[in-house]
């Protein structure tokens, strides 16, 4: 067995960075678009967590507040779709086409 | 581990409260104003904006004190270490100091011309001031912040505020799409801009900016080009670039300017774009100035395309707050010009001159947007370039003002416009930018025929709707704040430009940011 590094914990949060970002890009339904975001966060998170290892609590205390932002996002995300929703009776944003050029 | 635990729990003093001051004042006040409302009637919810305004003027009095002290402190030459709070997390020096007057005079005209536009929208509720004042909060961690934490959560703080704001007219499908794109592009860059972020935390081991700088220089030094530093530069550049809105992270200013609420939009395009770039020039000039000739390659790119976007897009635009949405992203590309000619080292003429490019665009946008804004009424929504016809005819005052705005946007002298491009145009003629000098000053006259193109409107067309406009107290107050600041920076600069040049620290006759940390 090898011992598990940083290094390790950076590369799962870089495949966690890309996976989000490729959510965000390509899916069209906004509930998983927001998902693809927390992702990203996550991603955020790990490196700190895993740099911290190295740098001491700093990093762990910026993941803290990162969670913390994660969900006020989340929770004024969800607030924004279920208002659109009401007048629009969807969450594909492929129709959301009222606003362009 | 334990020494990090230690600096922890002892470092905090009530004189670091001190610092924070205007931000607690506010975040005091908006949370009175969510209690209040709920025991006002509804024909008095007036008093939340009044309530609102109290809290700018009591934040604007922390400022002025905390201006004051700043000022003996210098004499004493302890200004830079006494006014840095919260194990140096915070920092009160005069650049932040320029910024807090900003924000706060950007929030209080927004919060006069609202008053009587969330009345005619049905949507006249506390959470609206209250959320305001929460984003000006955020904003003065964006520009007092010099921790990447604390920056982080300011920024977090007025975008998360602000996506609510603008999706305030819940019946309204414009509004609510426009917050709905804001919100998933805003949080989609900021959690790229976080990426970069913990990068840079792994690669220095810090958060403060001044040590990341340090340690940046070293890591630099032995491993030039190393591709981790690239990718964090890459993604933290990518997240203040969309906060800015520049091209090609820009496609969600048209779309969120045009959905919001008029007043929202107007705090919008100066309040946290300002807060935008003060972050911009903190990380950029600070945190990741040994990076310098990595980024400034790449913020020609994005300033020639972002002038490009913003001015040709602006041409077509039939809706006025899309045009000036167009017209700011075209703004930014001349700010970020500034950035390019100066490094604040050698030569600091270009970060002066955004400066003063962001005070008198926080005077001359805003009052163009209290313009469409007092177009607003019953049955009739006064954002399009046809609800602006013949405005001369019903209302001159309000049409000479708009007049006087447009040709400050546009750069004539001697409006306070044309102040801020000239400093910007000199600052890249003494670095020797000619070319990038002389796109710019083509692309001001591109911007010249689209706001010439508002004013013939306004004064060559007949009207087509035969609604009065009225505007209220408030409103007069915001039109006449903004076009006295407007037409006084253009006639008497000097005085701005000393206050500005006073902000970086910078004597007459030296180049360098001096009074500044670094």
């Amino acid at each position: 067995m090898t011992e598990i590094t940083t290094m390790h914990y950076l590369v799962v949060a870089a495949a966690l960075f890309i996976i989000g970002t490729i959510g965000v890009l390509t899916r069209r339904n906004v509930v998983i678009i927001l998902m693809s975001i927390e992702l990203i966060l996550n991603a955020v998170n790990l490196n700190l967590v895993a740099f911290s290892r190295l740098w001491g609590l700093h990093g762990q205390v910026f993941a803290i507040f990162v969670i913390t932002d994660a969900a006020a996002e989340a929770a004024v995300g969800l607030g924004i779709i279920i208002a659109f929703f009401r007048n629009k009776e969807t969450v594909n944003v492929d129709e959301v086409d009222l606003l362009k050029w | 581990m334990t020494t990090s635990l230690t600096t922890f729990s002892l470092s905090y003093s009530w004189a670091d409260y001190r610092l924070a001051l205007p931000m607690l004042l506010l975040t005091v006040f908006a949370l009175g104003i969510l209690m209040i409302d709920l025991m006002l009637p509804a024909h008095w919810k007036r008093l939340n904006a009044i309530t609102a305004l109290i809290g700018v003027a009591f934040s604007s009095v922390a400022v002025v004190k905390l201006h004051l002290a700043y000022h003996a402190a210098e004499k004493q030459g302890i200004a830079v270490a006494a006014f840095s709070g919260f194990m140096g997390s915070l920092v009160v020096d005069r650049f932040a100091i320029y910024f807090f007057y900003l924000f706060l005079m950007g929030a209080g005209v927004a919060i006069l011309m609202s008053m009587r536009y969330l009345e005619i929208e049905h949507e006249n509720h506390g959470e609206f001031y209250a959320l305001m004042l929460l984003s000006v909060v955020g904003m003065m961690c964006m520009a007092a912040g010099y921790d990447i934490v604390l920056i982080f959560i300011g920024l977090e703080l007025m975008a998360i505020s602000t996506y609510v704001l603008v999706g305030f007219l819940r019946r309204d499908k414009r509004s609510n799409e426009a917050a709905l794109k804001y919100l998933l592009l805003g949080a989609f860059s900021s959690g790229i801009f976080a990426y970069g972020l913990s990068l840079f935390y792994g690669l220095t081991g810090s958060t403060n900016l001044g040590q990341i700088a340090q340690k940046l220089q070293e890591v630099i030094a032995t491993r030039p080009n190393d591709p981790v530093v690239i990718f964090a530069l890459l993604a933290t550049t990518t997240g203040l670039l969309f906060k800015i809105a520049a091209v090609p992270f820009h496609q969600w200013a048209p779309d969120a300017y045009e959905g919001a609420p008029t007043s929202i939009t107007g705090f919008m395009s100066v309040a946290v774009k300002s807060a935008g770039w003060a972050m911009l020039l903190r990380i950029f000039l600070f945190g990741l100035y040994p990076l310098r000739s990595m980024y400034v390659p790449l913020l020609i790119f994005v300033a020639i395309a972002t002038m490009t976007g913003g001015n040709l897009a602006a041409i077509t635009q039939d809706n006025l707050k899309r045009l000036l949405a167009y017209s700011s992203i075209a703004h930014v590309g001349y700010m970020l010009l500034g950035l390019i000619a100066s490094d604040g080292q050698t030569n600091s003429t270009g970060i002066m001159a955004i400066m003063i490019y962001l005070l008198v665009y926080t005077f001359m946008n805003l009052g163009a947007f209290a313009v469409i804004t007092s177009l607003r009424r019953r049955n009739i929504i006064g954002d399009t370039v046809d609800d602006i016809a013949g405005l001369y005819f019903k209302a001159p005052t309000e049409a000479i003002l708009m007049l006087i705005f447009l040709l400050s946007l546009a750069g004539i002298p001697p409006l306070a416009g044309f102040w801020g491009k000239y400093f910007i145009f000199l600052s890249l003629i003494e670095t020797g930018h000619y070319t990038l000098a002389s796109i710019g000053v083509l692309y001001s006259v591109v911007g010249l025929y689209y706001y010439m193109r508002i004013a013939n409107s306004m004064l060559m067309r007949q009207p087509i709707d035969a609604e009065p406009v009225h505007t209220r107290p408030a409103m007069r107050l915001a039109l006449t704040i903004t076009a006295v600041g407007t037409v006084v920076i253009g006639l008497f600069p000097n005085f701005f430009i000393n206050v500005t040049n006073w902000s970086l620290g910078l004597v007459q006759g030296t180049q360098h940011m001096a009074g500044m940390l670094r």
